[in-house]
């Protein structure tokens, strides 16, 4: 089955709104009721928070009414992963751990959406922790991709690629830590943006692995994606990370020309394994790029086989210190059969945590563990230099390098999760950006023949979203 | 290479990590452990004895930010709505079964 259907842009809700053509309460009530229909077809939502919504859709109602200005996203309904913290409603992380967890208080990314009128609908599945590819490690069970409900909208962040996808929201929120945005996003056929480490506050953000981690948006087209990112990034003085840099005016440079720009092609990102209609696909749109008049050239990232390694040990002992907090003492999840604390604490991890988080803090910990930390832990820390120094040298050269976000496009539910390995391999265009910190977007470029979404991953040095999303609106205007 | 995590080991990290894995997922462990690491052994074809390790990326951006707050206090989360979501409390400390046996 096939439940695609396109987002009205920002800019068209914007004028509807302010006309009074369409009131706020009107438009979240008309989702709720989409959402009612087919969700349980796709298992998009796993919580509505119908009450916070209809009372600040009320009150862009209310602006609208007097005429006063109205903010960015005035009654924009917006769906949040369920990894970032909402006051009061159920935020699980996707995990038994964390069922009926309120928070109590608001991440910053959630808070400046709604201070800018953005109406939150509700709380999207995703994988435990964030931690898969699939979206199948959810405790909620998976989410079916609109495009087609036999296959994975991809991971972790799912659910919030799946919600644009099937007009189950007009934009939303996700996480991406290995390629948790970029590839669900090429999954689902919309825009998903990896800015900047540090660009996006990550307090109120359930921890996976804090230097990896990072809050961005998606959307239905690459201008709404800048719009929504130009929201949500600044300074935060409550995440120590958060970085003090001038935000600029992203939604700004789908309007400059990509002429005389230099985009790299990687020739490391279209080797053995990837799939023959999916390097057709973006062969077509760097086509485009030059046909637009940007001059296309090879560089070399000749360590980016190590990437996978490299981010599977980071991540994982990361994963197993962060998770530590989840005891059965303070929030979430306690074992009834509990002797005693230390019984306490392993039975409530026991049995509040997946397979796939297990096999993580267990990767995690034994590569921090005497006797391994140097050969696993600390090689990798090395080895992400390298990999990061060598992304610095090639953006010396050009201003964006384009690569294919996945190696294949989505595949059915189950073909992987026998095989942990193989599932982590479908990260493997997306984790060295993480690593290195820097920032990108996918964006849609073509389809595979059975009709299946493509995407381009654009990808910008440390704080230059402002050129990957000049180059994605151009794939984008191309398509 | 022969397999380097063996139910012992498994046993030894679950217990560092506080968990208790059953039979059946002690036996997935293994298989699993020692695939990814068969894997991620191609890093030691890297030679990197004059790299410095990596932790975060702030040092390599030109902007504001990895820097620590002022010691200062600061109003916390309100206590109630805190103290709400703990599976067991007398409202203003956390509840745990007994720590000491005698």
């Amino acid at each position: 089955m096939k439940y695609t259907e396109k987002p009205k842009t920002l800019k068209q809700l914007r004028v509807e709104i302010e006309t009074g053509a369409t009131k706020a309460t009107d438009l979240a009530n008309s989702y709720f009721e989409r959402i009612e229909r087919i969700n349980p077809d796709l298992n998009v939502y796993l919580q509505l928070s119908k009450d916070r919504a209809l009372e600040q859709a009320e009150r862009v109602d209310g602006l609208a009414a007097k005429g006063d200005p109205l903010p960015v996203l005035a009654g924009i309904p917006v769906g949040i992963k369920d990894v970032m913290v909402v006051k009061g409603i159920p935020s699980t992380a996707g995990s038994r751990i964390l069922k009926d967890y309120r928070p109590p208080y608001d991440a910053p990314a959630v808070a400046r959406l709604e201070a800018a009128g953005a109406v939150v609908l509700g709380k999207l599945n995703c994988d435990e922790f964030a931690m898969g590819s699939s979206n199948e490690n959810s405790a909620y069970g998976p989410v079916r991709n609109p495009v087609d409900t036999e296959r994975v909208p991809g991971g972790s962040s799912g659910g919030s690629a799946a919600a644009v996808a099937a007009n189950m929201a007009v934009a939303t929120l996700g996480s991406d830590t290995g390629g948790s945005i970029r590839q669900p996003a090429s999954f689902c056929g919309v825009v998903g943006v990896l800015p900047t480490w540090g660009r996006v506050s990550r307090y109120g953000l359930i921890a996976f692995a804090s230097s990896l981690d990072r809050i961005g948006p998606f959307a239905g087209n690459v201008r709404d994606a800048a719009t929504m990112l130009g929201v949500i990034a600044g300074f935060d003085p409550k995440d120590a990370t958060s970085l003090d840099a001038p935000v600029d005016d992203y939604a700004a440079e789908c309007d400059k020309p990509v002429e005389g720009m230099r985009i790299g092609v990687p020739a490391e990102y279209f080797g053995e394994g990837l799939d023959p209609e999916v390097r057709s696909a973006i062969e077509d749109g760097i086509a485009k790029l030059k046909a637009a008049g940007c001059t296309i050239k090879p560089v070399s990232l000749p360590n980016t086989k190590y990437a996978i390694p490299t981010y599977y040990l980071v991540a994982t002992a990361e994963a197993s210190a962060n998770l530590a907090r989840f005891d059965g003492v303070r929030y979430g999840y306690r074992s009834p059969s509990s002797e005693n604390l230390a019984g306490m604490y392993r039975h409530s991890r026991e049995e509040g945590f997946g397979a796939e988080v297990k096999r993580r803090i267990m990767l995690g910990t034994y590569a921090l563990s005497a006797g391994y930390y140097d050969a696993y832990y600390l090689k990798a820390q090395q080895v992400r230099r390298l990999l990061a120094e060598e992304f610095q040298r090639a953006f010396a050269d050009v201003d964006a390098i384009v690569t294919p976000t996945a190696p294949t496009p989505a595949f059915k539910l189950g073909e992987k999760t026998g095989d942990p390995l193989a599932m982590y391999l479908a990260d493997i265009y997306t984790v060295t950006a993480s690593l290195a910190g820097i920032c990108g977007v996918t964006v849609p470029c073509g389809t595979t023949k059975a009709g299946l979404p493509v995407g381009m991953q654009v990808l910008a040095s440390h704080l230059r979203e402002g050129t990957a999303f000049r180059v994605a609106c151009a794939v984008e205007s191309a398509e | 290479m022969a397999d380097q995590v063996t139910v012992e080991v498994v046993a030894r990290v679950a217990e560092l990590a506080n968990l208790e894995l059953t039979q059946e997922e002690t036996v997935a462990m293994v298989r699993d452990l020692n695939s990814i690491l068969g894997y991620v052994a191609q890093l030691s074809e890297l030679d990197t004895s004059d790299v410095e390790p990596l932790a975060q990326v702030t040092e390599l951006m030109q902007a504001g930010g990895g820097r620590l707050r002022e010691d200062a206090v600061t109003p916390s989360l309100d206590r109630a709505a805190v103290m709400s979501q703990a599976p067991e409390t007398d409202g203003t400390f956390f509840k745990v079964p007994k720590v000491i046996e005698r």
